[in-house]
């Protein structure tokens, strides 16, 4: 048998979010959601960040888009692995209305014990709104989830 | 450019844990090989070009210490793209040759991910701390992201999706160096445990240790070697938008279809069901061979799913897809891209452990970041695309 050696590695940082995001999380505060609009392809991109990729130009002008959207996808993660959250927890790609652009949140209000009826509830499309904590950071984990607007 | 071929690979068999070996005796075996397969020794060789993704091995620059296997004195890079690193790493050394830099040039990509207790944390540092680090996303949620939008909007069944991994099971229970060897059937996948909704424990690839060295020459030098080299007709490579949820439409891989265009084109092909005998297809989860298969003209749209379930990407099918096993049965992150090249060369070898009968041209792909980078490659037994 050959030896094994133990290792873990406990490096701490600390990252900056940019002067630009700072006022996406500045918004937050107010339970806002912001936006940019490229000035060239005019997509509102959600989350913001300082340039358009495509079409390498700044993007500065900043616009509210609503906390409620609808499900481009969504997939519930049973698995436990180390460091990430408790299973199950669903983690889909939400389009909120004015924006041009899906962003990653969690959703919730729904029971995950059963994938396929929590897929039913959680379908591509579906309408769901944010839920936020009661008093927000300013962190991008002050939305909590979404959940399915009842209709 | 001036044309450039194969002439040697080497792969060491890949395990959860090769204790046997530390990171540079694993390059060192994978290169030893490669050299015999080439049938040259550490002295015949230019320039070496390595390739790995940080941090899985527990060791930030790893290249430090595989170097030492990687030829003392010599040229010496790193390429790190992520999933992709193995074939962007074979594509640098490719480069290095026909751009007429250097002669004989060594790509080489060493990995454990089996000595990394849980890769998916890993995972998710390559993940933005600003914006979605807290979402807790790793490569099995992006890839069960596509499944579930595939799924709704063609009606991919999970059946289908299982017979991706019964048919790269069944191949990997002939190659040697293959890490998962199990026979198994569609309902043993169907009855696995969820693991990110709708991919289930064996639709998903294993972590794996292990190394693989593949050796690229120059029109002269590789005709002086051997008689089959497997030359390169063209490569491709393309990056795409950091945030997943700027795409457009998680249904299909729109990156990958434009790298492929891009890699036909240079090749001179027109329709790849016809001009490609085999391919070899980054595919760690089911449903991804599926979009690639759709991406990359094998498919149309939405039509992915039947190939496996009717048979045709087995290795007696019309589009053999992953007779090495594919990634599903061996997963050594930062070099599986490369050995998807080293298959897809033995294959127009004609010396690959799961032979393809008569395959002439063969395609090597790998993705890497969140679903973000693309690399391509396009090897021959012939130096151009013969008809």
């Amino acid at each position: 048998m050959v030896l094994r050696i133990e290792a873990k590695w406990e490096i701490p940082y600390v990252h900056s979010a940019g002067e630009h995001a700072t006022k996406f999380f500045e918004a937050l505060k107010e339970k806002k959601i912001l936006g940019v609009k490229c000035p060239k392809c005019q997509r509102v991109l959600v989350p913001p960040r300082a340039f358009c990729e495509r079409c390498h130009v700044d993007t500065d002008e900043w616009v509210e888009v609503k906390d409620e959207g609808v499900i481009e996808t969504v997939t519930i993660n049973y698995a436990r692995f180390t460091g990430l959250p408790d299973p199950p927890y669903a983690v889909g790609i939400i389009k909120l209305d004015g924006a041009d652009t899906g962003m990653l949140a969690y959703l919730g209000g729904v029971d995950l014990t059963d994938w396929k009826k929590a897929h039913e509830k959680l379908k591509v499309g579906t309408r769901v709104k944010a839920v936020w904590k009661d008093r927000p950071e300013g962190r991008i984990t002050d939305i909590l989830y979404f959940k399915p607007v009842e209709e | 450019m001036r044309r450039a071929a194969v002439i040697g690979v080497g792969q060491t068999k890949f395990r959860t844990r090769r204790d046997d070996k530390t990171h540079p005796e694993l390059t060192r075996e994978a290169v030893s090989r490669a050299l015999e397969h080439a049938g040259i020794t550490m002295d015949d060789v230019d320039a070496f070009v390595f390739g790995t993704m940080d941090p899985f091995d527990g060791i930030n620059c790893p290249d430090r210490w595989s170097s030492t296997a990687a030829g003392f004195g010599k040229p010496f890079m790193k390429i790190s793209t992520g999933g992709t690193t193995g074939l962007t790493t074979g594509i640098a050394a490719y480069q290095h040759v026909a751009s007429g830099l250097f002669d004989v040039v060594v790509a080489v990509c060493t990995q454990r991910v089996g000595e990394n207790v849980d890769a998916q944390p890993v995972l998710n540092t390559a993940v933005d701390p600003i914006y979605e680090r807290h979402s807790g996303v790793g490569a099995i949620s992006v890839a069960a992201i596509q499944a579930t939008v595939h799924m709704q909007k063609y009606g991919t069944t999970e059946e289908q999706m299982a017979w991706v991994s019964v048919k790269d099971h069944e191949n990997a229970l002939k190659n040697p160096y293959a890490h998962i060897k199990k026979k198994i059937g569609v309902e043993d996948v169907l009855s696995s445990p969820v693991v990110s909704s709708p991919l289930k424990l064996y639709e998903c690839c294993p972590r794996s240790d292990g190394s693989v060295a593949v050796i690229f020459a120059s029109e002269e030098k590789a005709e002086q070697i051997r008689d089959d080299p497997a030359w390169i007709l063209a490569e491709s490579s393309i990056s795409d938008s950091y945030f997943v949820g700027d795409r457009p439409d998680l249904a299909v891989w729109d990156s990958l279809s434009i790298a492929g265009r891009r890699l036909y084109r240079l090749a001179g092909i027109d329709d790849p069901k016809k001009d490609i005998d085999v391919a070899e297809l980054y595919s760690p989860f089911t449903i991804q061979e599926i979009l690639e298969l759709e991406a990359l003209g094998f498919a149309e749209k939405g039509e992915g799913a039947k190939l496996a379930e009717e048979g045709v990407t087995f290795v007696d099918g019309d589009m053999p897809t992953n007779p090495s096993g594919g990634v599903l049965c061996t997963n050594p992150i930062g070099a599986t891209g490369l050995v998807r090249l080293g298959e897809a060369s033995l294959q127009v070898m004609g010396e690959a452990s799961n032979q393809v009968d008569g395959a002439e041209v063969a395609l090597a792909h790998a993705w890497g970041g969140t679903l973000q980078f693309h690399a391509l490659m396009l090897v021959s037994s012939h130096k151009k695309l013969r008809r």
